[in-house]
């Protein structure tokens, strides 16, 4: 007996907890002592006067039972003697979207559902254009409360062909429309009912059960991500991981990606010995014939038809984080089994939930959905979601809170880096740094505006350059004025503005150079990626730490005032963020400290680590 | 590991364990002794053929355990080979705690979410395995199978992390923690009829028989030894009982049962009325005291 995963979505209020809870009942899948408690929670939570609230089956959560709303997607079960069944129940509030994509991603089909009364609304499409981008391609088109608009046949009738009208660019297969009452039972188990003679479609659970999902996993060639290495002991190597496609037989060619190398299944090993083949979603462990080297997140696939790697993509991505989408920020993600830093490089386009518009965007925020080119930081063996989910699949992870903030599907990889090569230059960083008898760095300043982190990079420019060395003093305020002029003090141009000097700051380094930046950089992220751009011991953190009253205080520029009186936006420390740093190379107390002795501890340390050896 | 209609359910718990074991620093699995630790046992030792389950069990021992239990337990960690560590809230014997004179809330209070908070954070586990599905109860139906958990051990519902696909964020800072629940996805039914097919051992409860029990609350409570204190009108009795979910003897109901091999127990199961945790006394401390006792940092 086979297992349908399927969803319930649509809008709020449109009655999916309640189809749920009438399932469970009508498949005697209610226990006794729960519908005991269904009816004393109906007496005291129930939004259906005497009568039973089946959504109160669903509905688990206090705070959902107490606002009569779903808040988080349930999983509930039950079988019939065709089929078992895994129901995700999603809530319909846009505000929980993320957990409607949550119970939508391991779903086979969708019901969605329509207030007969309403009709098609906002999140009646917002639902079924995350549904068509999760690759769910079986829906039903639930048409409830037929009820409360006297069984119409005509009002059915104008939902579906607007219906049909709005998804026929959204890739279902097939869209079944059946019209039916939650509260009265009608059409969910069988369709013998005298209201509504005129329909002559399936039930919904007739539809349940005889909908094929779209399967084609095992059609196609063999793949698996490597998710764990076994190797209990010396005498035993097994590559752990479930199989994302195809099916495999010891003796079969198979080839790891990305490094390309050859070998074959000598072995599927399962508890209790081995088996003669292994198929599309099983936990199997391989062995191979040839010690050869392969980690998590690397691919073992049919060496007929390897699969590609790559490190950057056109995908789909739906923005779930609270903090709107950062382009040029580094965030972490997780692919199949394996695990890289991504940035988003350019958003073509924001889709506009109703109209399916393309719209510019510079930011991403939450529910949103786009088209949007990514770059990861290294190249991942993968397919294009099309074709395997599992290896067009990927999750984007903030690296400061570890959130999950959105979810992509690769549409396919960009050629870009393949033709965009490294030039190779014969002189090197090194060989340019000793013939200015130095050890090129970056020294990275940050701190509020007014700390005093141009005072002491221009005291420390003349100390070095009094001693011989070669610098140059990045300004946040000067870069600005040329590099920079383009951009604002908006969280995104922020970024922008880091990464453009954190790439000028290298080149220079690569020159030979002791760089000193001077920039308030008030994001962790962002001085993570400026370092991660440097060699190990090249990129030194100089935290000047001043407090935000004393910097307010001084307030040289006559910024802060202006802040306070509203004049200037996202002002750091005022109405921005900073986030100081966790360990700098370098921490400046200049409270305590006067310009010049904070210098003197950045010269020992240069001097110490060998960069400014006159120094 | 095709098992017919187990493939899928199988193959996702297994994943589920290896992703815990190529992530955590330091995971721990939670033993219970009961029907589904014996499952989720089984399942790690599929997951880790032919090598040892990499991690430690960890059995929070509330002094009230069924004594068949904790034979069952010391036999099973024996004859696997796997190290399992207890734990006893040392509040227990200090004030005297038992389920009888301070209610049973206040009891699993501390002599289980206390206790298991102590434990983790005793070996400092980062990542824990239970053996809760999601059939089980309304609160457990909305939970993640990786489900994070603030610094204290605290779930907040209301903001569950997003999980798709099977791509599972074991991201956190220190002092976070995440429980991981392998048998989501599985129904009681399913569990005994694994039970069945692998022939997996359970603790012998589980099978019908002649045994001392008195009538309380409505329910057949068993006199597992000379500690539970009985009123006047109690009168111990023998009957022909079975348990369907095992914990503390005084808070865990019998069902009269004649079922005594695994083909009578899966009959009944599929034809019960009422769900197992009927017999567990404290699930009937109030409407929504589940998930109370989860964001407090119960299982």
């Amino acid at each position: 007996m086979d297992t349908l995963r399927f969803i319930t979505c649509g809008s709020v209020d449109d009655g999916k907890s309640t189809l749920i809870g009438r399932l469970l009942y009508e498949t005697k899948l209610i226990f006794e002592d729960q519908l005991e408690a269904l009816k004393a929670d109906s007496q005291k939570f129930g939004t259906q006067g005497e009568r039973l609230d089946f959504a109160l089956l669903v509905d688990g959560l206090q705070a959902e039972r107490e606002q009569g709303i779903t808040i988080d997607v349930a999983y509930r079960f039950f079988a019939t003697p065709r089929r078992r069944f895994i129901v995700a129940d999603t809530p319909g509030h846009e505000q929980y979207t993320r957990n409607m994509a949550t119970g939508a991603s391991t779903g086979h089909a969708a019901v969605l559902l329509i207030d007969a009364r309403k009709g098609i609304l906002t999140q009646t499409k917002r639902h079924s254009r995350i549904v068509s981008m999760l690759g769910i391609r079986h829906v039903v088109l639930a048409v409830n409360k037929m009820d409360l608009i006297g069984w119409s046949q005509q009002v059915f009738d104008e939902i579906e062909l607007a219906y049909r009208g709005f998804a026929h660019d959204l890739g279902f297969d097939r869209i079944t429309a059946i019209p039916l009452s939650a509260l009265e039972g009608l059409n969910i188990i069988t369709t013998a009912q005298s209201a509504m003679p005129w329909y002559e479609g399936p039930s919904l659970l007739h539809w349940l059960e005889t909908v094929q999902p779209l399967e084609q996993e095992t059609a196609r060639p063999f793949a698996m991500p490597v998710q764990w290495v076994n190797r209990p002991n010396l005498d035993f190597r097994g590559f752990s991981g479930r199989v994302a496609s195809g099916s495999i037989r010891p003796g079969d060619s198979v080839r790891i990606s990305p490094s390309g190398v050859v070998s074959q299944i000598k072995e599927i090993a399962v508890w209790g010995g081995a088996q003669a083949q292994a198929s599309a979603g099983e936990s199997v462990t391989l062995v191979l014939n040839d010690p050869v080297d392969a980690s998590r997140g690397d691919v073992i696939a049919a060496a007929a038809d390897p699969v590609e790697s790559a490190d950057q993509f056109e995908v789909d991505l739906l923005w779930m984080g609270e903090h709107s989408l950062l382009p040029g920020r580094p965030y972490a993600a997780l692919i199949h089994n394996k695990a890289a830093g991504v940035t988003i490089t350019d958003i073509k386009y924001r889709l506009d939930i109703n109209t399916g518009a393309q719209l510019a965007a510079k930011t991403l925020s939450l529910n949103e959905i786009a088209r949007v080119n990514v770059s990861f930081d290294r190249p991942v063996p993968f397919a294009p979601y099309r074709h395997n989910k599992r290896l067009g699949a990927f999750i984007v992870i903030d690296k400061l809170t570890h959130e999950t903030v959105a979810a992509g599907i690769i549409h396919f990889a960009l050629r870009r880096a393949l033709n965009v090569h490294w030039q190779a230059l014969e002189v090197s960083k090194v060989a340019r740094a000793e013939i200015k008898h130095q050890r090129a760095c970056c020294l990275w300043f940050t701190g509020f505006s007014g700390s005093g982190k141009s005072t002491i990079a221009n005291l420390l420019e003349k100390r070095l350059h009094a001693d011989a060395n070669h610098t140059y003093v990045l300004d946040g305020d000067n870069v600005r004025h040329g590099l920079n002029r383009d951009l604002g003090f908006t969280e995104p141009d922020r970024v922008e503005n880091i990464r453009r000097v954190a790439e000028v700051a290298k080149l220079f380094v690569d020159s030979g150079l002791i760089v000193i930046v001077a920039f308030i950089s008030p994001y962790r992220a962002e001085r993570q990626m400026a370092r991660d751009l440097f060699d190990p011991g090249e990129f030194l953190e100089v935290f000047v730490d001043t407090p935000l009253a004393e910097c307010e205080r001084r307030d040289i520029k006559g910024l802060y005032a202006k802040a306070r009186r509203g004049e200037l936006k996202n002002f750091t420390g005022i109405d921005s963020d900073y986030e100081p740093p966790q360990s700098p190379e370098i921490h400046l107390r200049t409270m305590a400290n006067a310009p010049e002795v904070c210098v003197e501890k950045i010269l020992q340390l240069l001097k110490a680590r060998g960069s400014s050896p006159a120094g | 590991m095709n098992n017919g209609i187990f493939s899928d359910l199988q193959s996702e718990s297994i994943e589920i364990i290896r992703e815990v074991a190529a992530t955590a620093k330091n995971p721990v699995m939670l033993y219970s002794i009961g029907k589904d630790s014996s499952v989720m046992l089984r399942l790690a030792q599929k997951a880790f053929y032919p090598g040892p389950i990499p991690f430690p069990l960890l059995h929070i021992d509330t002094g009230w355990k069924f004594r068949e239990m904790i034979t069952f337990r010391d036999r099973i960690a024996r004859e696997l080979g796997v190290k399992l560590l207890t734990h006893r809230n040392p509040r227990g014997a200090e004030e005297g705690i038992d389920p009888f004179t301070h209610g049973s809330s206040y009891y699993t209070d501390i002599m289980k979410t206390e206790a298991l908070r102590q434990a983790l954070d005793l070996h400092g586990f980062d990542m824990a395995f239970g053996g809760a599905r999601r059939d089980e109860e309304k609160s457990r139906a909305k939970e993640r199978i990786f489900s994070f958990r603030a610094p204290g051990h605290r779930w907040d519902p209301k903001a569950q992390r997003p999980e798709l696909w099977s791509l599972y964020n074991t991201q956190i800072n220190s002092g976070e923690t995440i429980r991981v629940f392998p048998l989501s996805n599985w129904t009681e039914a399913d569990i005994w009829a694994y039970i069945q097919q692998e022939s997996i051992p359970i603790v012998p409860l589980y099978f019908a028989a002649q045994r001392p029990v008195v009538r309380r609350f409505g329910q057949w409570i068993m006199l597992d030894d000379h500690r539970m204190p009985l009123e006047p009108a109690e009168q111990p009795q023998v009957r022909m009982v079975r348990f369907r979910t095992l914990g503390c003897y005084p808070l865990t109901a019998a069902v009269e049962s004649a079922a005594t091999t695994l083909d009578e127990i899966v009959a009944e199961t599929l034809g019960a009325t009422t769900s197992e945790r009927q017999g567990r006394v404290i699930d009937h401390d109030g409407a929504g005291s589940m998930e109370r006792k989860k964001q407090e940092g119960y299982f």
